[in-house]
């Protein structure tokens, strides 16, 4: 009887390998393959003549990770600089667009709200919206003499010049406070090739806009995920918590956000995820420019592969990204983890 | 454990995925690249200025192909420098294509050009700039298929609004202060400036430097003579005598002139064609830059029709470049999208054709070409954001910072 039993379960594995066999092999092809091969480009000195798995390619081990990390150059200069760009863009892109999007969930999932699929279509349109075309359009909506700048102008502010404008949000603060020359100390030492004062420079102008941009088209996403979870949200609950007396903000405190938890690390790690490759936006909108100051990793590893022919370095820039991504998910998850109280 | 299998299986398969494609991947070194004989098919890739410039070449490829019984194709790319990088990574590049000065040191450098430069007849005749600038190793590799040098270019209504005469466009800088003075009294932006080293570098060549030696082998950025060349921008940008295209809400000083908000601008003889398109109502003058402490000076542009040292046409494309580098061609060229002969042969019918633009190809004579060595453009970049904060930032520690990195970049 076991023999039999073992037999057919036998059948049933070589099925399973033969159905699961042409996703297995796509992967591998189109996945895990080119992966692999960019991480040998990765080790080498290949100049983009000819294939890189030819002999005769120099193999340079880790040195085009050492340009990246140790050696004081201008690949190290450009790297940091496009580390700290996408920091502060991430710090801010994250939680912006989480709280905008669970904000938009809880409005449009109210039950009195009248024409619901009249808003939940408007909020949703910018996810839908192809990504270069609303980058165009936010170019001319920030341009000098654009919408944001008239906007401004009818209460009296001159707006700045904004892909123009090369200054740190966190620099102009200071600057109100009357701290308009940098302090000594942070300007003469530093970190990786940068000094603190740039360091702490915060998103510039430039940035900012393209940070508006991202929160606007992103929430959207978001907002239905968080709209599905919540219309999962048992009603009893929330009616058990009107009859204890919980008030509006401690409904959502303690009853909404709890029972929605998995859709909230969902939506942190989808963001997180998405914001430290951020490319399209920064190719189409700034290439980097002001001063460096929208460039990122990932502009950079395409900026420094295909148009400074170093194939090698702009590889290893990526595989730096993608374990500072694995680094981000595995701290957030620890944070979100559940506590044993 | 059925995971650890997966996992097997999925290497298993890359590996013999790899080895799969290891055949496909094997190249022939670029000399034997083998040769075709008879009637061949060129595939040629030419980063266009714009229709214009496609349509005048593909006509004189179809007149090349139909006369020589070959086949010619011609196509504009969408980025040229992404386009060629991937055809040479896939081992597979057009025979011919163009090749920026800027870049030329980059793929000689990596030894994707063909160096045919002197197998084409005559080709002392290129201007001798020209030819520096397409030399690599002491080897012509390639011939220039045109020119550009930047001018000063003046507006006539803004100027004579100012108060000035045709007598008052300035030849010193001296004198380029005095009128930027007048035209700001009189309530316009004086000179509208681009922000990158195209633009800045001709203030550092009037000065008597530039970013790397002649031969392209030491930096030579950290020097009084460019020291002095960008002190006296910032002045110009700290006066508001100048300004960048970005703070006129331009997206080039091009712009900026042509919509009448800078009464002068330094710009190359492609500004004809922009002014005609956009801005057909602008009157418009055309002077030599004004010459700075060490005289005249300029930057020119250009770029040579690339062969590909491992194309298979190699003869059929020499010839190609050949028919397309005659002065009559080139001629042919100025007339269908403004640009300016390479040959020096050229260079009286072009003046006549073009009175107008006499000023833009009198620069040849002064003009520096772009740095000519390989892995600089990231240096030059940099270069370029230092310029971006000129108005604010030291001048002499820009300069350490370029001489440092292109230091670096030169491995000296």
């Amino acid at each position: 009887m076991s023999r039999k039993r073992s037999a057919v379960r036998g059948g049933e594995a070589v099925a399973g390998w033969l159905f699961v066999a042409p996703v297995v092999v796509i992967l591998g092809l189109f996945l895990l393959l080119p992966i692999l091969m960019a991480l040998w480009v990765s080790l080498t000195g290949w100049n983009g003549q000819g294939s890189p798995f030819r002999s005769g390619v120099p193999f340079v081990g880790t040195d085009n990770y050492a340009s990246l990390l140790t050696e004081d150059g201008l690949p190290r200069q450009d790297f940091m600089t496009s580390i700290r760009n996408n920091l502060y863009y991430v710090l801010l892109v994250v939680p912006i667009q989480t709280a905008l999007a669970l904000g938009l969930a809880l409005v449009v999932n109210q039950r009195m709200l009248k024409s619901k699929g009249f808003f939940r279509t408007a909020f949703y349109f910018p996810s839908v919206t192809s990504s270069v075309a609303i980058s165009v359009v936010f170019l001319f909506i920030f341009a000098n003499s654009g919408a944001v700048n008239a906007l401004l102008g009818m209460v009296g502010i001159q707006g700045p010049v904004w892909f123009n404008d090369s200054r740190g949000l966190i620099h102009i603060l200071l600057d109100t406070v009357g701290v308009n020359s940098p302090p000594r100390a942070l300007v003469d030492h530093g970190m990786l090739s940068l000094t603190w004062w740039d360091w702490l420079a915060g998103p510039s102008v430039a940035m900012s806009a393209i940070i508006a941009l991202v929160v606007w088209t992103t929430s959207g996403t978001f907002m239905l995920m968080f709209l599905a979870a919540l219309q999962n949200v048992p009603q009893q609950v929330e009616e058990a918590s009107l009859i204890d007396g919980a008030n509006r903000w401690q409904r959502l405190r303690f009853v909404t956000i709890p029972m929605i938890k998995p859709t909230v690390f969902l939506v942190l790690t989808l963001g997180l995820i998405s914001t430290w490759h951020v490319f399209d936006q920064i190719y189409v909108m700034s290439q980097g420019n002001p001063a460096k100051t929208t460039l990122t990793p990932a502009f950079l590893s395409y900026r420094t592969a295909f148009k400074d022919f170093e194939y090698g370095r702009g590889a290893a820039i990526s595989f730096v990204l993608f374990l500072i991504i694995v680094v981000m998910t595995l701290l957030q998850r620890w944070i979100l983890r559940e506590r044993k109280s | 454990m059925i995971r650890k299998t997966v996992l097997a299986a999925m290497a298993a398969g890359a590996v013999l995925a790899s080895a799969a494609c290891g055949s496909g991947f094997d190249d022939d070194s670029a000399d034997s690249a083998q040769q075709q004989s008879g009637p061949v098919s060129l595939q040629i890739l030419i980063g266009s200025s714009g229709q214009a410039e496609t349509t005048a070449v593909q006509e004189a490829a179809a007149k090349w192909a139909s006369s020589s019984g070959n086949t010619a194709t011609v196509t504009p790319a969408q980025d040229l420098t992404q386009q060629l990088g991937q055809a040479f990574a896939g081992d597979s590049p057009p025979d011919v294509f163009y090749v920026d000065a800027g870049r030329f040191a980059d793929y000689a450098s990596v030894g994707a050009l063909e160096p045919y430069g002197d197998k084409i007849s005559n080709s002392n005749d290129f201007y001798e700039s020209l030819r520096t600038t397409f030399t690599y190793d002491g080897k012509l590799y390639c011939a220039p298929k045109d020119f550009s040098t930047l001018g000063l270019v003046v507006n006539t209504d803004l100027w004579s609004k100012a108060g000035l005469t045709e007598a008052d466009v300035p030849t010193t800088w001296d004198q380029l202060t005095s009128v930027s003075q007048k035209i700001k009294a009189s309530g316009t932006v004086p000179l509208a400036l681009g922000d990158t080293r195209d633009r800045i570098g001709a203030f550092m060549v009037q000065a008597g430097g530039w970013i790397t030696s002649a031969d392209g082998k030491t930096a030579t950025a950290d020097t009084p003579e460019n020291l002095q060349a960008l002190q006296y921008v910032q002045g110009l940008l700290k006066n508001k005598y100048a300004e960048y295209p970005k703070a006129m809400d331009a997206g080039w000083a091009g712009e900026a002139f042509g919509k009448g908000k800078a009464a002068m601008t330094i710009e190359g003889n492609w500004i004809k064609g922009a002014l005609k398109a956009d801005f057909p109502n602008v009157k418009y003058t055309v002077h030599p830059l004004p010459a700075g402490p060490k005289g005249q000076g300029t930057l020119s542009f250009t770029t040579c029709w690339g062969i590909a040292a491992k194309s298979k046409n190699k003869d059929a494309a020499v010839k190609f470049v050949e028919a397309m580098t005659t002065a009559e061609q080139q001629l042919a060229y100025a007339t269908a999208f403004g640009v300016m002969p390479s040959r020096q042969s050229a260079g009286a019918q072009f003046t006549q054709q073009f009175p107008t633009d006499k000023a833009f190809i009198d620069g040849v004579a002064y003009a520096q070409g772009p740095v000519n060595a390989p892995k600089m453009d990231s240096v030059l970049s940099d270069f370029d954001t230092g310029l971006q904060g000129l108005t604010s930032g030291d001048p002499k520690a820009l300069l350490a910072r370029v001489q440092k990195n292109t230091e670096a970049a030169l491995g000296q």
